[in-house]
């Protein structure tokens, strides 16, 4: 192959798993089963590792492989069965209750894609085309990951939804060619998904709040008593 | 003058990591709180180290004009609040309210949060200082839960999630920073230190640092607790233990602010991007007057500081996006004063609640009678938070108002409107709570002589002290760091 075919092969292929992450989110906002939610989430972790080590090979940066790997144990396998033991646990109504109906959220997160792209094209225009697509591609997974903790009303889901924000952004961190401290910003990140997903267990917020519905937390917006 | 043996910087973080492991093998609270004092207490003499010699800016730290006062600051009241916690929580393991097994990581997480704090102050490297005040939050989040009620839970886990979700934001932008001084500086460390970008800032694209700044503004602006971002600060407050709201209001929304405007400069450096300053009038402004509001209508003693935070940040942000050497400096001066201010307050809220039984202010009166020391100290307090003088905040408050007449006078009557706003719901709630009609327990009438009461003293002479004479070398020394902000 000459080597303008090749670039063109390093340009694609990144392109696509990007894409893959980001269909990953739209996954997620399908869902009405839990269950089904977890292995959307598995999925976009498996896209987002698969992006990581193409990027790590196509940037000659080895330390990415690490955050790859460290996707693809981590939120690929790990998370997903420790939610599937955590949901069995406690008891956890399976399905999904949704404040905002799935074809608005839909709709809403195409919106959101559209706004990224409109937000990071025009801003990038002195980097490289990779960088630009990723980067619009990783806004819109962070925006549809806010939207999944704004319009599923379930502690889990919340969960599910930060961490898809953060795969946004472990995506947007590895399409920025020379990123140093790419390594050590994974690693806080999967400190602060462990942190939570181990309230969620430890606290037993099931326990404390008869459901894990959020929805029981706002009764405490005023005043105590 | 290399006197020193060590390198303060690395006495300054080495100190409370060294510490909190320590205390992790500590199983007794008495004895982790001696050495949690003992810490604290290294860790402020070191930093007092960096008066004397100042280290040379390396690719992840550095300390410069700007962050030396904050370090100093920091260590102080951290180490002025182990003192009041020890005793503090004593007494609340002695009434059965805390569990000692409760409290087998405290100390430990107390020094984690103190250096993770000071690692945010003086790290060079944008990526290392986000990764600082991540880990500040979670800690704080583990501290915040420590009483496991389900008021103290639910505090934790809205703190947490929305905590989070800023950090992440501040994440996207740090990204967007680094992505705009990459074309300039190359692919190295050195793109994402501050000493090193600042001077390359008017090269960059200002589009891109736009974007930048709207999501670390949001991002770290709600760990500011900034309106509309400030809905887990009051919960984070009033449910934590009382050391923890004075170390939370004193120190860490100092360390997301100083994140903010070392962005800010960043922006300010750069003449072709959007000009920081409205956003930061406009977010301040609306801080002040909502907060100002809202404390009219607090029923629990702990909430009503939480939101008076709320209030004080919103100024501060005010001052520094107003800029120019005077509101800098005003800006500069009321962060050291309400972390001072505001720690005593919770040092004597804490008391209060304890001698009371309670934090619901309608359960509290009469304090001046039934408690003389405490009731006084009290009013004291308040009245420097209020911005009387001869407080420090006074001074701050005097110097921001008149130096925004001279140039915004419609900014600078919805700025005196807040003040004034705040004020008298201080003074509301200091009529019923310390004079008027005792309610509540009197018993406990003669102050014994705590170690805990110490810092309130020393805090509320200091704000005084700097109310009425601030020493010329130090007036100096803020006026050419509130130039050097722009």
């Amino acid at each position: 192959m000459s080597p303008s075919l090749l670039g063109q092969l390093d340009y694609s292929a990144a392109h696509l798993f990007s894409a893959m992450v980001l269909l990953g989110s739209f996954a997620m906002i399908y869902q009405r089963r839990m269950v089904g939610m977890f292995n959307a989430f598995a999925f976009q972790a498996f896209a987002l590792a698969a992006a990581a080590a193409w990027q790590a090979y196509i940037q000659e940066a080895h330390h990415l492989y690490v955050t790859a790997a460290m996707a693809l144990l981590l939120k690929g396998l790990l998370i997903p069965f420790a939610l599937r033991v955590i949901v069995r646990r406690l008891d956890i109504h399976r399905s999904i209750e949704v404040v905002i109906g799935i074809g608005v959220t839909m709709l809403v997160g195409i919106g959101l894609v559209a706004l990224s792209a409109l937000l990071v094209m025009p801003v990038t225009a002195g980097a490289a085309a990779t960088t630009r697509e990723d980067l619009a591609l990783a806004l819109s997974v962070v925006l549809i990951g806010l939207l999944i903790m704004i319009s599923r009303r379930n502690a889990v889901t919340q969960v599910i939804g930060f961490m898809s924000m953060e795969n946004g952004l472990i995506l947007a961190v590895i399409g920025v060619a020379g990123m140093p401290l790419v390594v050590e910003m994974s690693v806080a990140f999967a400190v602060l998904v462990a942190f939570i997903i181990f309230g969620l267990f430890f606290f037993r917020i099931r326990e404390r709040f008869d459901s894990l519905d959020v929805h029981y937390l706002e009764t405490f917006r005023g005043e105590r008593r | 003058m290399n006197g020193t043996l060590v390198d303060p910087i690395h006495a300054i973080l080495g100190l409370p990591l060294l510490a909190a492991a320590a205390l992790t093998l500590m199983p007794s609270h008495r004895m982790a709180a001696k050495v949690n004092i003992l810490a604290a207490f290294g860790t402020f003499l070191a930093t007092t180290q960096l008066f004397l010699h100042r280290p040379e800016p390396t690719a992840l730290v550095f300390i410069d004009d700007f962050n030396i006062y904050l370090v100093v600051l920091t260590a102080f009241v951290a180490f002025t609040s182990s003192m009041f916690s020890a005793d503090y929580i004593q007494h609340e393991v002695d009434i059965g309210k805390l569990p000692p097994i409760y409290l087998r990581f405290y100390s430990a997480m107390f020094q984690l949060l103190t250096f993770s704090m000071l690692l945010a102050l003086v790290s060079n490297n944008l990526g290392l200082m986000w990764v600082a005040v991540e880990a500040a939050t979670l800690t704080t989040v583990v501290m915040v839960s420590v009483y496991r009620t389900r008021e103290a839970i639910e505090a934790a886990w809205k703190y947490f999630i929305l905590a989070s979700v800023g950090i992440a934001l501040a994440l996207f932008g740090t990204i967007l920073i680094y992505l705009a001084a990459q074309p300039v500086m190359g692919p190295s460390l050195e793109a994402m230190a501050w000493a090193a970008i600042l001077p390359h800032a008017p090269q960059m694209a200002p589009e891109l640092l736009n974007l930048a700044f709207v999501f670390l503004l949001v991002g770290y602006g709600t760990k500011v607790g900034l309106f509309p971002l400030h809905a887990w600060l009051p919960d984070a407050h009033s449910e934590g233990p009382t050391p923890i709201s004075a170390v939370l209001s004193g120190l860490l929304l100092n360390v997301a602010l100083y994140a903010v405007i070392r962005f800010k400069m960043l922006l300010a450096a750069n003449g072709a991007a959007l000009s920081p300053g409205p956003l930061m009038i406009a977010i301040g402004l609306t801080s002040l007057l909502f907060a100002a509001v809202m404390l009219y209508r607090r029923r629990d003693i702990k909430r009503l500081f939480a939101y008076s935070s709320i209030e004080h940040m919103g100024i501060v942000t005010f001052a520094f996006g107003m800029g120019g050497p005077l509101a800098n400096f005003a800006g500069l001066l009321h962060m050291a004063m309400h972390s001072l201010t505001k720690s005593a307050i919770f040092f004597t809220v804490g008391h209060i609640a304890q001698v009371k039984g309670t934090q619901r202010m309608s359960e509290i009166g009469g304090l001046t009678a039934s408690h003389p020391w405490l009731g006084w100290t009290f009013v004291i307090a308040v009245l420097a938070i209020a911005g009387l003088p001869p407080f420090g905040l006074f001074m701050s408050e005097f110097v921001l108002v008149t130096s925004t007449f001279a140039r915004a006078p419609a900014l600078a009557i919805l700025l005196v409107l807040g003040l004034l706003v705040a004020f008298g719901a201080m003074v509301l709630r200091v009529q019923s709570l310390a004079f008027g009609a005792v309610v509540g327990p009197t018993e406990g009438n003669t102050v014994r002589l705590r170690l805990s009461l110490l810092p309130i003293l020393v805090h509320l002479g200091l704000v005084l002290a700097a109310g009425l004479w601030l020493p010329a070398p130090l007036v100096a020394w803020f006026q050419a760091v509130a130039r050097q902000l722009g």
